[in-house]
């Protein structure tokens, strides 16, 4: 892994991410298809297979998809400055609009044409997650795994009805997948 | 003491959303309207949809509008330093150790079982906006005439679309959006 460090890449590479971000609309998946085409096509900075990868542990780490991704592609680039600069160009674009949002959002909400507009939009951003969540059950469901539906059905009692702390949730079910990774380990190590 | 409050609230909430996009949405539910009380559940619905118009993940854009609202410029820029710090440290780690080992099976194990949870997640903090959307109080219905009945029109005829034809989420949203502004009017005090 070869670092390049010097001002012209740590421009390119902040010019890069800062016009992906402030153009990407519609959540992180699909900034990754963005940055393959712009880090592996256009710049020949990233190789394919490597790409694939980094996609998998952006997607797999806590955290935004695009902020992770532009980790990953910063430090493969220029190492932890470059890690700084790309994650300066993700997070500035949303920073800026989301400013200038939340200063007109008092007069926004109190206009009631725009109330009802967002009232509106309310019930169309309650469809699109109705929407998604009815796909991503559906993906959980047919891979037909007990454990994995028990999961499902479990944290989504705990959290609607027993308003237990999402926070608890998520963390005993890191527990639960570490030991169901360490014993399909041991299991793997049994089987000659 | 509010700014590392928030810092706090925003650090849980960029160490512990996994899966990317949705997954964050339950979390800042948690922190920001039934832990901290800084947003009503109107304004987190507002959030929601304002995240979901403009670029940028909703980690960040609520991040940047809780902040402002709590604690000004500071507060925006405290809370999303907490909100990505966990990434930063936890993909660095990743990172060095993909490009030691290329091995990420032990990481994939655990996301197994974390998957089937945050879906459920994702539903219950997306029930709360579809309430919201719907009833006149945002909680379930005592009577008939707590149903918003243009909300549910809305819903149902958006969800329809975006199972049939799969057109671009911020399009329907549009959609809705103008729909709602026009008929509302004929619709006072829902």
């Amino acid at each position: 892994m070869s670092a390049k460090r010097d001002v012209k890449t740590y421009w390119k590479l902040f010019s890069s991410t800062f016009c992906l971000s402030a153009f990407t609309f519609g959540g992180g998946y699909i900034i990754i298809p963005l940055m393959r085409k712009k880090f592996v096509e256009e710049l020949h900075w990233i190789e394919e297979q490597e790409m694939l990868d980094l996609s998998a542990i952006a997607q797999s780490s806590p955290g935004a998809i695009a902020v992770n991704a532009a980790i990953l592609v910063g430090y493969r680039i220029a190492g932890i400055p470059g890690a700084l600069v790309t994650i300066c160009g993700t997070i500035l674009p949303p920073l800026i609009i989301l400013s200038i949002i939340s200063v007109i959002y008092g007069w926004f909400r109190s206009n009631p044409w725009v109330a009802a507009l967002l009232k509106g939009m309310q019930s169309g951003v309650a469809a699109v997650i109705a929407d998604v969540t009815i796909r991503m059950a559906g993906d959980v469901i047919r891979q037909k795994k007990l454990l994995y539906i028990l999961i499902m059905a479990g944290a989504f009692c705990a959290t609607f009805f027993l308003k237990i702390n999402v926070v608890y949730i998520i963390l005993s079910c890191v527990l639960l997948g570490l030991i169901a990774a360490l014993l399909a380990k041991r299991r793997e190590a049994k089987a000659p | 003491m509010t700014l590392l409050k928030l810092f706090w609230s925003f650090f849980q909430i960029g160490l512990l959303s996994f899966g990317g996009g949705y997954a964050a949405m339950p979390l800042i539910l948690e922190q920001v309207v039934t832990r901290n009380q800084w947003l009503t559940m109107a304004e987190f619905a507002d959030i929601v949809t304002i995240a979901e118009m403009t670029p940028g993940p909703i980690a960040v854009n609520s991040a940047t509008f809780v902040g402002l609202k709590i604690a000004g410029l500071p507060g925006a820029l405290i809370s999303t330093l907490g909100c990505i710090l966990p990434a930063c440290v936890i993909l660095m780690i990743l990172a060095y150790f993909y490009y030691k080992y290329r091995n990420l099976a032990m990481v994939q194990g655990v996301l197994s079982c974390l998957r089937p949870a945050v879906v459920a997640l994702i539903a219950s903090a997306g029930l709360s906006i579809l309430l919201l959307a719907c009833f006149r109080d945002g909680s379930l219905p005592k009577a008939l005439e707590d149903v918003n009945w243009l909300g549910v029109v809305l819903f149902g005829g958006a969800l329809g679309i975006l199972q049939w034809k799969k057109p671009s989420p911020v399009i329907v949203m549009a959609g809705a959006g103008l729909l709602g502004m026009l008929l509302y009017q004929f619709f006072p005090g829902v």
